[in-house]
């Protein structure tokens, strides 16, 4: 046949409007350390590093079908890394976070030669029993503070104020680089194969896709999302235990903002971190019952709207804010069968 | 030979799904491949794709062994399959399966393998559902869209698995003529197929498995005259 010219579309109206929103937004925010509290600036960097991590659960069990439990295994890395050159090494602790998550995704190499050797079921606890053997490794090396932790004693000669705005720029410059990257592996060729997989593992492999190769870059490049927001979260914390950075509780909540926002959407995440500060401002005090609380409107959520708040608004609305899809449209007109309204699926 | 299949077995438990089958298919060729349910049909495809791994036997593909090769690794080097259950990838358009298709098993930058799936977008007749989710077509057009993705991949061997079955005779009968426009254009071609007269249009050869085993091997008529295949395929006593 003749080669019909064709365009291929990947934004959406919303989109555009959304992406400028949020460069307004990100601008906004980057003076914050002028005029916000530093209570209010905490809270964000704290969001941040829960939104990155959470991002990088969605990207391994939502896209790339890899339900990890043991996710903080890279997070307590991340952050032991940069405690490490901060305090040993001398370094500068800001310049010690973008190291800190390379350090977290070079682990994931070898890592992942033991965790992919396990699928489904196994794998999630095998993971989760990597991040256990790293937290009693750690635990047991008294250099750094053993089972008690340490403090990041590199951070004191900075004053207070250069501190909380280097660290709130790193969370903002983060979280924004992050979103972005997320966004843009998943509208390139290796988010096609990722999407694909998700659907279908055996029809992917038997259509070209190196379903292995695809899954441990998916796994290394969460690595290193997860090494950058435990570096940033204990940048912000000045202080770092195994107890607390290895913590199963990390990958608990990132399932819950996963789940209650959205799974295997961009979106979804970070309605879902909003939704988990909103309930932890108004309900912690409630201890036990707090958590006990969150089990429950993440079980409500699963079974109401298995695709989450932003997956609800989403169908109904037909909107996307980071869409994803290729939309074809031909621009010949003489074609019987085409120029028919094509049902749009972004 | 385009392939060359020389002894190649598959056991499950005690069961010989594949038994010691030989076959060899030439450039150009059409072979039609029958058999009564379970008789192993599907799994000597995935023994030649990869699916699945050969317990012994050898797979040669265009002169080069491949037998120990990864699905991905044979796809790419030119073997391209439908399932019988269509498996597309539900949460994507039509349009992008097909890219995933040619992109990955054809090996082809994104801009380029564009091209490449308008075109057999309008071949397959799908071209007025390319923004459609794949997960919510019809049978048919799912079928439409296994083999599309397939030609995608620009393969030079198309393996066709039950790609007319469940299908109503005048769906199926679209569907021959389609696959006779691909075979002229020169693509080798094994095709299982329950419904015998689609086959008998297209193929060049039959090949019929029983329990794991070749019965009978040669020009279709003959195949289908043969008296054994008569008695434990088509049922007829004689």
């Amino acid at each position: 046949m003749s080669a019909a010219s064709f365009t291929v579309h990947q934004g959406t109206a919303a989109s555009r409007i959304a992406g400028i929103v949020a460069l307004v937004g990100i601008a906004f925010l980057s003076t914050a350390p002028w005029w916000a509290e530093s209570g209010w600036m905490r809270e964000f960097n704290e969001m941040a590093c829960y939104l990155i991590f959470a991002m990088m659960w969605n990207l391994l069990a939502g896209y790339g079908g890899m339900v990890s439990i043991g996710q903080q295994a890279y997070l307590g890395l991340g952050g032991y890394v940069l405690v490490a050159l901060g305090n040993f090494a001398g370094l500068n602790p800001f310049v010690a976070v973008p190291i800190a998550a390379v350090a977290a995704m070079i682990a994931a190499f070898p890592i992942s030669r033991i965790a992919f050797r396990l699928s489904g079921g196994h794998f999630a606890i095998g993971t989760w029993v990597i991040a256990e053997v790293l937290r009693l490794t750690i635990a047991n090396i008294s250099a750094i503070g053993g089972g008690s932790g340490t403090s990041l004693i590199a951070l004191r000669g900075i004053d207070r104020a250069t501190r909380e705005s280097v660290t709130f720029w790193l969370c903002l410059v983060s979280v924004a680089a992050s979103v972005g990257l997320v966004y843009w592996f998943l509208r390139s060729r290796q988010g096609l194969a990722l999407l694909a997989i998700r659907d279908s593992e055996g029809a992917s492999e038997s259509q070209g896709v190196d379903v292995g190769r695809t899954k441990l870059w998916v796994y290394v490049v969460a690595a290193f999302g997860c090494g950058l927001a435990g570096a940033l979260y204990f940048l912000g914390n000045l202080r770092i235990s195994p107890d607390a950075a290895f913590s199963v509780n990390w990958t608990a909540f990132s399932i819950f903002i996963v789940m209650v926002g959205g799974i295997a959407t961009i979106e979804g995440p970070i309605i879902g971190v909003i939704v988990f500060f909103l309930l932890n401002r108004l309900f912690s005090d409630y201890g036990t019952w707090y958590l006990v609380g969150l089990g429950l409107l993440a079980i409500l959520a699963t079974t109401r709207f298995p695709k989450g708040l932003w997956g609800y608004v989403s169908s109904r609305a037909g909107l996307h804010l980071f869409p994803v899809h290729r939309r074809l449209s031909i621009d010949e007109a003489d074609g019987a069968e085409q120029g028919k309204p094509m049902k749009a699926a972004s | 030979m385009l392939l060359r299949l020389e002894s190649v077995s598959k056991t499950y438990g005690a069961l010989k799904v594949v038994d010691a089958i030989s076959l060899a298919v030439t450039e150009g060729e059409t072979l039609g491949v029958l058999g009564p349910n379970g008789a192993g049909k599907t799994t000597l495809f995935n023994l030649i794709t990869g699916d699945t791994r050969v317990d012994s036997g050898s797979v040669l593909f265009a002169g080069e062994e491949v037998t120990h090769h990864a699905p991905h690794r044979r796809c790419r080097l030119g073997i391209g399959r439908s399932y019988q259950i269509p498996q597309p990838f539900g949460a994507m358009t039509v349009f992008e399966n097909l890219l995933v298709a040619a992109t990955f098993g054809g090996s082809l930058s994104e801009r380029d393998a564009q091209p490449l799936c308008v075109e057999v977008l309008a071949q397959s007749g799908l071209l007025a559902r390319a923004n459609q989710l794949a997960g919510t077509l019809t049978l048919l057009d799912r079928k439409r869209l296994e083999l599309a993705r397939a030609l995608a991949t620009q393969p030079r061997l198309l393996l066709l698995d039950e790609i007319a079955g469940g299908l109503t005779e005048h769906e199926a009968r679209e569907l021959v003529e389609e696959i006779k426009a691909i075979r002229a254009r020169g693509v080798t071609m094994i095709w299982i197929e329950h419904v015998v007269h689609a086959l008998l249009a297209v193929a060049d050869r039959l090949f019929v498995i029983h329990y794991g085993q070749a019965i009978a091997e040669g020009p279709p008529q003959e195949v289908v005259n043969d008296t054994m295949v008569k008695r434990v395929y088509l049922g007829i006593e004689a």
